[in-house]
């Protein structure tokens, strides 16, 4: 358990040291949501009305963004054989670097969307179902994403293609988070989409640091 | 893995192993080969023309029903083809089958194609029927994502220097889909179902009339025995080409 916490660390550490880069998908997340009024038009009712998807789509493409970089500067240096050897399961150090990856990426990006949703003018009643909506999705797509990046590790053009792999997978996730704060806004309850949600989660947690574990064994064999 | 399973050399001619002497499924190979192309291609054949000259048209659909006499094959085969690629997968990860690998990598793209006559003929079909080309309808998005999830993994099994890489990773990749391929299945359906009344669904009751539905079984039989005779050309194909490449490198390291 101790070499979980020593990974988590160390990401966090450097994620901290490098707050350009850690401050990208937060931005990437505002610059393409001011895109869709401009190409939209600024009709509050029409923003209004498509703002959960829109906020939803570009966080789960702005969460995208660090995943090719999350195991592939250490395969490179050889410090992923190293942690490989030490002794920590290498699904352990999968559920390390998807905690890191959600605390990192997926949190600023939750804090980050409910100004955004505001800008798009969402109602206000669908704030909080978006918010929980986000938290619980972006924290199953750090899970996938995480298993998608250690599967394509070593692959030509990895970056290419992370989001044809993940994106499939995580339709579940998004139908339900703009669902909830689709019905939220409406006036109706969120609170079924919101346990679905819970429970593509609770499917995440165990099966995606497996596969993600079993991908890295086989990038290090 | 323990000493022990290392100690003991696997014994031939058990179980799945024995099929792993590229020779000995190159002889059984071609001999089920003829047995299932030709009655594969003579019953599709023989559903298509009867789909399409004998059945009578539909009350309300007329003749654009007759579509259906590809289309279902092709989803069935989509889907099924989907799910051959896991079982491939598993058997590939837990075994180290090297056909296993083979197959997968192989099955992939006639799945994907399937996938894309079913997208493609359910278009078509959707044009007179619901006067769009192209309608988010719950089983048409689910064998979209389906066709997304087959190009991901055609991708990936070839994006590594060393194939076994790509083996491997694909095969991780396909059992994750196959765990979300059922939630990917029903949360369209309910989305759909959230978003718009099922007014747009196929006229199908379950049960269709048998005139109609011979030749669609005809085809079905036809489609899947055919589905099984591309992959295992492809199969002697990849294994022969192997072969021959081992024996150009061996030529190679002779000559230098």
């Amino acid at each position: 358990m101790s070499g979980f916490f020593a990974t988590f660390r160390r990401e966090l550490r450097l994620a901290l040291r490098f707050g350009g880069d850690t401050a990208g998908p937060l931005l990437f997340l505002f610059v393409t949501g001011a895109l869709f009024p401009l190409a939209i038009g600024p009709g509050p009712s029409t923003l209004g009305r498509i703002a959960p998807g829109v906020v939803w789509v570009c966080a789960l493409l702005a969460a995208l963004l660090p995943l090719e970089r999350l195991f592939a500067a250490d395969y490179e240096d050889g410090s992923l054989d190293l942690l490989l050897v030490s002794g920590v399961p290498a699904s352990l150090v999968a559920l390390a670097k998807a905690c890191a990856h959600w605390l990192v990426t997926g949190l600023p990006l939750l804090v980050g969307a409910v100004p955004l949703a505001v800008m798009l003018r969402l109602p206000d009643a669908g704030l909080p179902a978006l918010a929980l909506g986000l938290a619980l999705g972006t924290a199953s797509l750090s899970l996938l994403g995480t298993a998608a990046a250690a599967v394509v590790l070593g692959a030509r053009r990895a970056g290419v293609l992370l989001p044809i792999l993940v994106l499939p997978l995580v339709t579940p996730v998004l139908i339900f988070g703009a669902a909830a704060a689709d019905s939220a806004a409406a006036g109706l309850p969120a609170q079924a989409n919101l346990l679905l949600l819970g429970a593509v989660f609770a499917a995440c947690v165990p099966l995606c640091p497996l596969a993600a574990g079993a991908g890295l064994r086989a990038a290090t064999d | 893995m323990d000493a022990g399973t290392l100690a003991t050399t696997p014994r031939s001619g058990r179980g799945l192993h024995r099929f792993a002497n590229p020779g000995r499924f190159l002889r059984l190979a071609s001999r089920v080969q003829p047995f299932l192309t030709w009655p594969g291609l003579a019953l599709l054949l023989i559903g298509l023309y009867a789909g399409l000259f004998i059945a009578p048209p539909d009350y309300q659909q007329h003749d654009a029903m007759r579509i259906m006499y590809v289309h279902v094959p092709a989803a069935i085969l989509a889907e099924t083809g989907y799910w051959a690629l896991a079982a491939a997968s598993l058997v590939s990860l837990v075994w180290r089958h090297p056909l296993a690998d083979l197959a997968a990598k192989e099955i992939g793209p006639v799945g994907a194609g399937c996938a894309l006559l079913c997208l493609a003929s359910g278009s078509l079909w959707g044009k007179p029927m619901w006067g769009a080309w192209w309608v988010w309808d719950a089983r048409l998005t689910s064998v979209l994502v389906l066709f997304f999830l087959y190009i991901g993994h055609i991708l990936v099994i070839r994006a590594f220097d060393d194939p076994e890489r790509g083996y491997r990773a694909a095969a991780i990749l396909a059992l994750i889909g196959a765990i979300d391929l059922p939630i990917i299945k029903y949360s369209v359906v309910w989305w759909n179902t959230l978003h718009q009344p099922a007014s747009l669904t196929l006229t199908g009751s379950p049960t269709i009339a048998w005139p109609m539905l011979w030749p669609l079984l005809l085809c079905i039989v036809g489609a899947s025995l055919c589905f099984g005779a591309v992959v295992t050309a492809r199969l002697r194909a990849a294994v022969m080409e192997r072969r021959i490449a081992t024996l150009l490198r061996a030529q190679a390291e002779q000559a230098g």
